[in-house]
């Protein structure tokens, strides 16, 4: 057992938090949300070329710095500082997850693109019916020749509007709710048939509904591993969003104690009221609990199936209970200006709340661990 | 950065078990499982069986008796020693003033205390509390006035656990009334036999007789009983509480605990299903569940950090605050679990008698239990004053 970071590690968040402390402050970040991409993609660039950290998690053969899960959670949780609005989560995480896990001549091809910064892959396994269940898919892929055709409707499909390419799962045979029968396919996102509707997110990020109208696919886009591989992404997912939620929730301790330090009411800093001073005590405490189940998460995702999704799941629950807690807190405490665009502090609040739901509430992740675990 | 033990970890595990399964005291086996009291002797016999081994101590630095263990075996130590449900040592010599005297001690209070500490021989209290000094500690008044190579100490404490079986005491008095109050306090130990020091029992709701009174008058301390300076005592004090916070999570404990709730929920029947299966009380579980393996890794990164150089910190503060809170929380779900059972208020066995304890056996002192382990959230510092230690010596408040 060991808890230290190697020396490369620490070098990584290092070199990422200075990049971002220069470039992604909330002015700038402002700005960026303005623009007609809604982000500025020199930022997805200069992490590519002028860090090279985009490789981060990927094999030295394929140009990658040769890390894991937890190189993944150091780089989210310095995004979540700054509430990055990058598709890292998409592209490194979940699309290079398919590509490490796969491997073969796709990964040879496509994870060089990725930490070149030129391939950017979003992930379309949500569907309105769906809410968290990975095998609810109504989306189908049925075999056309040597190919497949795509049919079906993606909701919610973060990164979709940038992304060059889409991670889908789709059905191939079984019913609606079956594991059996959900497949994964890489595909190129411009390909006829794809229609998208693009919209805003409400925590800065861009997104689609996106349609597939008979788009025919070829045969080598399916990614081998069914129900068991997507269940392996997401859960990896999963935990680089409480990875995320650990940056997310630092700020929002941090900025909260700045103004309570700033703020003056009946004569003196509101920082000096114990009534606020125990409120901040429990943030820290959630905070720091945040943290702690980011990295027991990440530690667990190479153990057995059974023994990871419950890590995952107590994980993410409390996480998501943790990270609840520190943002309505942080707004409670700033009082009016807390509910205004002007501060960074509700921006912080809005991220902090759709990583609640995201991947699945506290209520579903205690029910998953409850089914796997707490057996009659 | 990883989770896994290796063959030395595994090897040493092996050991471990070995070691408990052949060595624990086989008297004491099961008994506290059943929550029943424990009394001196029984504390006594499985310290001796450690002290043998040479593993009482684990936490000590070698020179003084430790271990030398990596931060892997004592988590291993630990993890074992809660899953053969052993019992757990008082903490007052061994966690508490034993590392003062080592951090704190001359040469030659060092030879004289460590090794009684160490054999079990000498037991020790630990005289903080004052009736008009609880939460607000440094206000303490029982005063020690040097007159010539002595003090002489007079005031009353309270509290005091264990004050009953204990040979030594290690007291904060007053030395100087004039100063800001964290400074006119010195660290005394103070031998029990000593004439003028009275132990009047106090009886806690689960009708136990844990804590104490202790009146102390004109009771002369020499003054090479002393630790550290005069007047600098809080700073031992301070070290003391950051000490007695760490070990408070009682992770691997706790962690036994929700087993045997687990156990109970499966053995109870709620309907024609046991209770396990409703969905309220499965759910209390899986939070508890989660709530302790979010402190067992808040643990692990503290003892990182400490193995890397940095002592306990304030940051204990919050091992003491969930740990506490999650001991209560299991006593609850047991006492809840055991449903009307709850109620009977079970003596214990009197001499020669065979009758049967009314209710099936876990259920004899899960009240009891509930009852006494409020103190959790109370003693080492309510968590009212931990938190207000966060967010003063933390969070800069």
């Amino acid at each position: 057992m060991d808890f230290s970071y190697t020396e490369t590690q620490d070098m990584l968040r290092d070199t990422l938090a200075r990049f971002l402390a220069d470039t992604y402050d909330f002015e700038t970040r402002k700005k960026m949300l303005t623009r007609p991409e809604g982000r500025d993609p020199g930022i997805w660039r200069a992490l590519a070329t002028e860090l090279g950290i985009l490789g981060a998690p990927f094999a030295e053969e394929h140009g990658g710095l040769g890390g894991g899960a937890l190189e993944n959670m150091i780089m989210m949780e310095e995004l979540g500082k700054v509430i990055a609005i990058e598709p890292y989560l998409q592209t490194v995480v979940i699309g290079g997850g398919a590509l490490k896990h796969s491997g073969g001549a796709r990964a040879d091809a496509v994870i060089p693109e990725i930490i070149a910064g030129n391939a950017v892959i979003a992930f379309a396994y949500a569907e309105p019916q769906g809410r968290y269940d990975l095998a609810n898919v109504r989306t189908s892929a049925k075999a056309d020749g040597a190919g497949y055709v795509l049919s079906g409707h993606k909701a919610v499909v973060y990164a979709a509007p940038w992304a060059t390419h889409l991670l889908v799962t789709a059905r191939t045979g079984g019913s609606s709710r079956e594991r059996e029968g959900v497949e994964l396919f890489l595909i190129d996102a411009t390909l006829p048939g794809i229609v998208r509707r693009d919209y805003p997110t409400v925590d800065g990020f861009q997104a689609s509904e996106v349609y597939f109208e008979n788009v025919a696919i070829p045969g080598d886009a399916l990614v081998p591993g069914g129900i068991g591989l997507i269940e392996l992404l997401v859960d990896e997912a999963t935990v680089a969003v409480c990875g995320e939620a650990c940056g997310v929730s630092r700020k929002l301790l941090d900025g909260t104690l700045d103004y309570t330090k700033q703020r003056k009411q009946f004569g003196q800093p509101i920082g000096k009221f114990q009534v606020l001073q125990h409120r901040m005590a429990d943030m820290f405490v959630e905070v720091e609990q945040i943290a702690s189940m980011a990295l027991m998460g990440t530690l667990k995702l190479d153990t057995p199936a059974a023994e990871r999704k419950a890590a995952v799941s107590l994980a993410k629950a409390k996480v998501s209970r943790s990270l609840n807690f520190v943002g309505q807190n942080a707004i409670q405490t700033h009082g009016g200006i807390g509910i205004t665009v002007e501060l960074a502090i509700g921006h912080y609040f809005k991220r902090g709340t759709m990583i609640e739901n995201q991947f699945g509430s506290a209520d579903f992740h205690l029910g998953r661990f409850e089914d796997l675990t707490l057996a009659d | 950065m990883h989770l896994d033990f290796s063959p030395e970890d595994l090897a040493f595990q092996q050991e471990v078990r070995t070691f408990i399964a052949e060595n624990y005291p086989a008297d004491l086996r099961g008994k506290q499982d059943e929550g029943d009291e424990l009394s001196k002797e029984d504390f006594l016999s499985w310290h001796k069986v450690l002290a043998k081994k040479g593993w009482i101590a684990p936490a000590w630095p070698v020179e003084y008796g430790g271990t030398g263990w990596t931060a892997t075996q004592k988590y291993i130590w630990s993890e074992e020693t809660a899953r053969a449900d052993c019992i757990r040592l008082m903490p007052f010599g061994l966690s508490m003033v034993g590392p003062v005297i080592y951090t704190f001690g001359t040469p030659e209070q060092k030879a004289k205390f460590l090794p009684g500490i160490l054999s079990g021989d000498v037991w020790w209290c630990q005289g903080y509390s004052e009736p008009g000094s609880g939460s607000d500690l440094a206000s303490l008044r029982t005063k020690a006035v040097l007159d010539g190579n002595e003090y002489v100490v007079n005031g009353q404490k309270t509290w005091t656990t264990m004050a009953q079986h204990a040979d030594w005491g290690f007291f904060l008095v007053r030395t100087n009334p004039d100063a800001k109050q964290q400074e006119g306090i010195s660290f005394l130990l103070v031998d029990m036999k000593t004439p003028g020091i009275t132990v009047r029992p106090i009886i806690t709701l689960g009708g136990e007789h844990e804590v104490n009174e202790v009146w102390l008058e004109d009771v002369r301390v020499p003054v090479e009983n002393r630790i550290y300076e005069e007047n600098k005592g809080w700073t031992c004090a301070k070290f003391l509480l950051a000490h007695e916070r760490t070990g408070i999570a009682g992770v691997a404990a706790s962690k036994r605990g929700i087993e045997k709730v687990k156990t109970i929920a499966r053995t109870e029947l709620d309907g024609d299903k046991p209770l396990l299966a409703n969905a309220f009380f499965k759910r209390k579980i899986a939070e508890l569940e989660m709530d302790l393996t979010a402190l067992e890794y808040t643990e692990l990164r503290s003892l990182a950090g400490e193995s890397a150089g940095k002592g306990p910190g304030p940051e204990s503060s919050l091992l003491k605050i969930k740990g506490s809170e999650i001991q209560q929380r299991l006593t609850e779900l047991t006492l809840e679990a055991v449903g009307h059972y709850g109620a009977p208020y079970f003596r214990g066995f009197g001499e020669g008698d065979n009758a049967h304890p009314i209710g099936p056996d876990y259920a004899h002192r899960a009240a009891p239990t509930y009852f006494n382990t409020r103190k959790t959230t109370i003693y080492g510092g309510s968590n009212e004053i931990q938190r207000n230690i966060i967010a003063k010596m933390v969070l800069g408040l």
